[in-house]
């Protein structure tokens, strides 16, 4: 075992080291931090295009997701609504010609299990949910990942928040929380809520 | 040693996981399903062997006062490159596995082969011993990521093959202690077993 072995104190010794003198640390210390950093910057330069590429890409195919055929472009016809508690939401309006057919909203809640979860939600324009995608989240995985399921997800699809209690059924709501993952469920609820509220509060639906 | 013993001691003799005990914290961690497991020991190898192969050709010119500071520069600076590059290249695998991927740089295997290994040997030999080091943490992660996404989940990499919701505990951190402690079980009796 090598952490173990007591030869290896020996074989330092022997080897050619350069002395530990404050110059010596000072100067191998600045050209080690010196090269990492040249090779951080570079890695950088060549991974931000694709970076940005990969999430730009992710955003367009959730709203592709979450609302029926479109002919216009979403995303450079986003605009922003603020919400009830300060924050502000991306709503992203899909047309068919000039009648605005679904809104793709971008909503989010702190109150996932690990934190935070980011959703797209489409909504007709009389407030029936079309469809959600998830777009980030650190839930456990095998537990409250599976708000990514469609399984789960589709119970909200078609359903209009004006009549549909967006809470779990434990808490005397409709949704049929995921077994051992009720935080989770009452997040991805929340991230509705907070997706139609903000919706309703701008006078969109 | 033989060269070819620098390779193969990660996966049985000296398997950083099951026989050294090191790293417990991402083994335990990211294996919830076979997938997670392996593309966490994926990207540990690229990081140790990468590490081990830039210390043992700096350790020369590293004083040995400050040698550890100068060992978590290097081992952080390809830590955050894996982290760019799955990032830009492999999405899905990042969504999953991005929030272990910093805890690399604190993975003791790393430093403790940087420190015991690669600062001592030549190039070629810390070569081997990280890609073996890591190959062997992969293999270990992959084989309780998988015991646990079957029994927990009823699926191997994500396919479905037993219908219902599996033995929860599985997932859980309990699970892990579980599996793991078998795993060791058996590795320790087939060691006695070659010693014999």
């Amino acid at each position: 075992m090598h952490i173990l072995n007591p030869n290896d104190s020996e074989r330092r010794l022997n080897m050619a080291k350069i002395e530990s003198t404050l110059k010596n640390m000072v100067l191998s210390l600045t050209l080690i931090t010196i090269g990492a950093s040249a090779a951080l910057g570079f890695v950088y330069e060549i991974t931000k295009k694709p970076i940005e590429v990969t999430s730009m890409k992710n955003k367009l195919e959730a709203i592709k997701a979450v609302v029926p055929s479109f002919d216009n472009t979403p995303g450079s016809e986003m605009f922003i609504l603020p919400t009830d508690d300060g924050d502000s939401l991306e709503i992203y309006p899909a047309k068919v010609g000039d009648e605005i057919v679904a809104y793709a909203v971008k909503a989010g809640t702190q109150k996932g299990f690990s934190g935070f979860i980011g959703i797209m939600v489409g909504f007709k324009p009389d407030g029936t949910i079309i469809n959600t995608s998830v777009l980030e989240h650190k839930e456990t995985p095998g537990l409250g990942s599976k708000i990514t399921d469609p399984g789960f997800r589709e119970q909200f699809n078609g359903k209009n928040p004006e009549n549909f209690s967006l809470k779990v059924k434990k808490d005397g709501g409709q949704v049929d929380a995921i077994t051992a993952a009720t935080i989770s469920s009452r997040a991805f609820c929340d991230a509705i809520e907070r997706a139609y509220n903000t919706l309703k509060k701008g006078g969109l639906i | 040693m033989s060269k070819i013993n620098e390779f193969t001691k990660g996966f049985l003799k000296e398997n950083p996981v099951l026989v050294l005990l090191i790293g417990m914290c991402p083994a335990l961690a990211t294996t919830t399903s076979a997938l997670n497991g392996i593309g966490m020991g994926l990207a540990t190898t690229f990081v140790l062997t990468c590490s081990n192969i830039v210390i043992s050709l700096l350790s020369g010119v590293i004083p040995d006062k400050v040698r550890i500071p100068a060992f978590i520069v290097v081992i952080a600076s390809f830590v955050t490159i894996v982290d760019l590059i799955m990032q830009a290249f492999v999405p899905t695998l990042y969504n999953t596995l991005g929030i272990f991927i910093p805890l690399i740089v604190v993975n003791c295997i790393v430093l403790a082969r940087a420190e015991a290994f690669a600062s001592k040997n030549g190039v070629f030999a810390s070569f081997l011993d990280g890609a073996g080091m890591g190959l062997g943490f992969t293999t270990s992660l992959g084989v309780l990521g998988i015991i646990r996404e079957l029994l927990g989940n009823g699926a191997i990499f994500g396919h479905k093959i037993i219908q219902g919701d599996g033995i929860l505990v599985f997932i859980l951190a309990p699970g892990a202690f579980i599996v793991l402690g078998y795993i060791i079980a058996i590795v320790n009796k087939i060691k006695k077993t070659q010693e014999a």
